[in-house]
């Protein structure tokens, strides 16, 4: 695939300085960015209602915490300086929690290497202990966190447009004069939610690659089915309500009733649809690189650290630790994503509000 | 006739279902003149909703389409515009209300941002828009407009929505305010208030006001001329007035004899038995023959219309007694007090 960026990215890596500073940026602007989302939905009467109903669930609020505390792992995974000696760049969690390499495994908080014939003195502790190349288990499960993030949030962002265009038109102009439409987009979604999404995805990333990028397409062409299905049935059933027969008795244009009239509507379902998506997302994530067509190596995954571990429950002894550490950040961050997206849905689902 | 604003002439406006063709409006034909009100009386499904979304061109379609006649609105048949002109007409030159002001509204917008969209997508600018929105909310009777404007349809009462679709609908200064049962969902007391706005509104504004309603307290409150239909037709047509000093329809009779302010209290009222037949298969004969206490063989075939009434006892003469004392139950003179319409300051709920 040819890269447009590439020259962009080239000239770049001539200026490591600029280039760290820049990806800096990135998610400084992304939380700036959801912070003013944030506040200025919050103004609105009814996600304020929103918000006081979920503040009311002590489950909501773990919920929240645990992302918040993922989120702040990932972002000091993001932002860093360059460090022109090594010539590398250095997140603020390389600085923070980076290890010295070990020869071999070592169980958690050990002081020798496990498994070996004649065990050696580490050079540090490890709290999570070390794997079968000496890397801490620690360090690289909270490298898996941003990864996550990545997938999630890239892959929804791609999604949505297209998942609410696409609904938004075939929920509209079902059954009517341009019934065609309609038909088309829902033969495209019935013909690609028949074929098994792993495999989908898999073959994606066979043409694409392998890479974080990569995924979040791969991952994305199989996503934005069910978010189309479900805007689309939202679109019915708003097309039929009072007010947008009320716009079209006072001249709204066919787009205005379309933007402006019915798309707002849609936010809850849309917001659901991605929170309760994002856990998804990153379970796909580590399948895909557990069967080894995932983000690619050097990039921090919890399906990397699942697939590095595959063979180590069969030793003698129990390699656990490796396997055991990246299950539980990404049941964490799984079960957080699922308990904030039930509580939305409850707080916000117009179909469950009288 | 220059006066006349709106003319409705023959409008078919058909559905096509499972069961077949649905004639739901099929050859009606009235006018509402400049600044005066038409009132279409009648039970459910007798098409009256549908004519007044027919002359918008709001029929569901593709099932709903018109089959033919025509709407013509200051000279011009609507029915002939292309859909960006007619997307002027609405809102515009015709304003309209629905049934009910609960769900009329956007939940997502405040008042102000829906009253202002109103205005900008007929031309005006956002300021002007907020401007005029602030005193159209004064004008329906909304105390503290510029609080109104910032809230959410959700915060204001049943009536409060039904004075924003008013001020909505009027924004425009149309030269027609459609009204389709303002206020069937809304509590007696509060209807008393939206018609006597609407009443006054129309006389300071001059606008014309079709009013479509079930409830014939409204009619003899508001309308100057009334239509009365069934089974989608107009079977009577007259002056306000007139029609409720004498009711010469069958059907409008027994309208009128099931009101309760007309009979004396302790006997049973009067009802209609049966129901509007199925309007995928109107009787081939006079369509209310099956529910007529007047019936006769005549009703086989389809009733001539003379002098506005759609019933063969017009042509046959007095056969029925129509004209004299046989018009009510009670059979009240025409001139009795039960027989008076209802006094505007003491408007009832009265269905029909």
């Amino acid at each position: 695939m040819g890269n447009p960026l590439l020259p962009l990215q080239l000239w770049l890596d001539d200026h490591p300085v600029l280039q760290n500073w820049l990806y800096n940026l990135v998610p400084v602007l992304v939380i700036v960015l959801l912070a003013l989302a944030l506040r200025q939905g919050l103004k609105q009467p009814i996600w304020a209602e929103a918000a006081r109903r979920i503040r009311r669930r002590p489950a909501a609020l773990w919920a929240i915490g645990i992302i918040g505390f993922y989120g702040l792992i990932a972002f000091s995974d993001s932002i860093g300086l360059y460090d022109a000696k090594k010539q590398e760049r250095v997140s603020l969690l390389d600085a923070i929690s980076r290890r010295e390499k070990e020869r071999y495994y070592s169980a958690p908080l050990a002081t020798m290497t496990t498994g070996e014939a004649f065990p050696k003195p580490l050079k540090e502790k490890h709290i999570l202990g070390t794997d079968g190349k000496g890397d801490d288990v620690l360090y690289q499960t909270l490298k898996g966190a941003r990864t996550a993030f990545i997938i999630g949030g890239l892959t929804s962002l791609l999604t949505i447009p297209v998942g609410i265009i696409l609904g938004l038109l075939s929920g509209f102009y079902s059954g009517t004069k341009y019934k065609w439409i309609d038909d088309l987009i829902t033969y495209i979604y019935t013909v690609i939610s028949s074929i098994p999404s792993i495999l989908l995805q898999i073959a994606f990333v066979m043409v694409l690659g392998k890479g974080i990028f990569q995924i979040c397409i791969a991952l994305g062409m199989a996503r934005w089915v069910g978010l189309c299905r479900q805007v689309r049935g939202e679109t019915l059933r708003h097309r039929e309500r009072e007010y947008v027969r009320g716009a079209r008795a006072l001249g709204v244009s066919t787009w205005g009733i379309l933007t402006r009239h019915i798309l707002p509507n849609l936010l809850p379902t849309v917001i659901i649809f991605t929170t309760l998506g994002i856990s998804g997302l990153i379970l796909s994530e580590a399948i895909l690189s557990y069967l080894g067509v995932g983000v690619g190596d050097g990039v921090g995954s919890w399906g990397n650290m699942i697939n590095a571990s595959r063979d180590e429950l069969a030793r003698e002894p129990i390699l656990w630790w490796n396997l055991a550490s990246a299950s539980t950040a990404m049941l964490g961050i799984v079960l957080a994503f699922n308990l904030l997206g039930d509580a939305l849905r409850d707080a916000i689902d117009p179909r469950l509000r009288s | 006739m220059s006066d006349v604003l709106l003319s409705v002439e023959n409008l078919k406006t058909y559905f096509r279902t499972s069961r077949g063709i649905v004639k739901a409006v099929d050859g009606v034909s009235f006018t509402v003149e400049k600044g005066k009100t038409r009132a279409l009386v009648g039970e459910s499904g007798c098409g009256k909703s549908m004519t007044a979304l027919s002359i918008l061109q709001l029929v569901p379609e593709p099932a709903g389409y018109i089959d033919g006649g025509k709407i013509v609105f200051e000279g011009r048949d609507l029915l002939d515009l292309t859909w960006s002109d007619m997307r002027t007409v609405r809102g515009k030159d015709i304003g309209m209300i629905f049934q009910e002001p609960m769900t009329s509204l956007n939940p997502t917008f405040t008042i102000g941002s829906q009253l202002s969209e109103a205005m900008t997508i007929h031309g005006k600018d956002f300021g002007t828009a907020i401007e005029r929105a602030v005193e159209l909310l004064d004008l329906v009777g909304i105390k503290d407009a510029r609080q109104t404007l910032r809230q959410y349809p959700h915060e204001l009462s049943g009536g409060m929505r039904q004075r924003v679709m008013i001020a909505i609908a009027l924004s425009n200064n149309p030269k027609l305010l459609i009204a389709d049962e303002p206020t069937t969902a809304l509590d007696v007391t509060v209807q008393a208030q939206i018609l006597r706005l609407l009443k006054d509104l129309q006389e300071r504004l001059g606008m014309a006001v079709l009013m479509i309603t079930h409830n014939l307290g409204i009619v003899s409150e508001i309308a100057d001329d009334v239509s009365v239909m069934y089974a989608g037709q107009v079977v009577e047509e007259s002056a306000t007035g007139a029609l409720f000093s004498m009711p010469r329809h069958p059907y409008t009779q027994g309208l009128f004899a099931s009101l309760p302010a007309r009979n004396p209290r302790g006997q049973d009222l009067e009802t209609l038995e049966g129901i509007v037949p199925d309007a995928a298969a109107w009787p081939s004969g006079c369509r209310f023959a099956e529910r007529c206490k007047k019936k006769f063989d005549a009703c086989s075939v389809p009733a001539p219309v003379v002098e506005g009434v759609r019933c063969h006892l017009m042509v046959s003469g007095g056969t029925g007694g129509v004209e004299n004392g046989e018009w009510g139950v009670g059979n009240q003179p025409p001139n009795s007090p039960l027989t008076t319409p209802h006094s505007p300051d003491a408007p009832e709920a009265i269905d029909a």
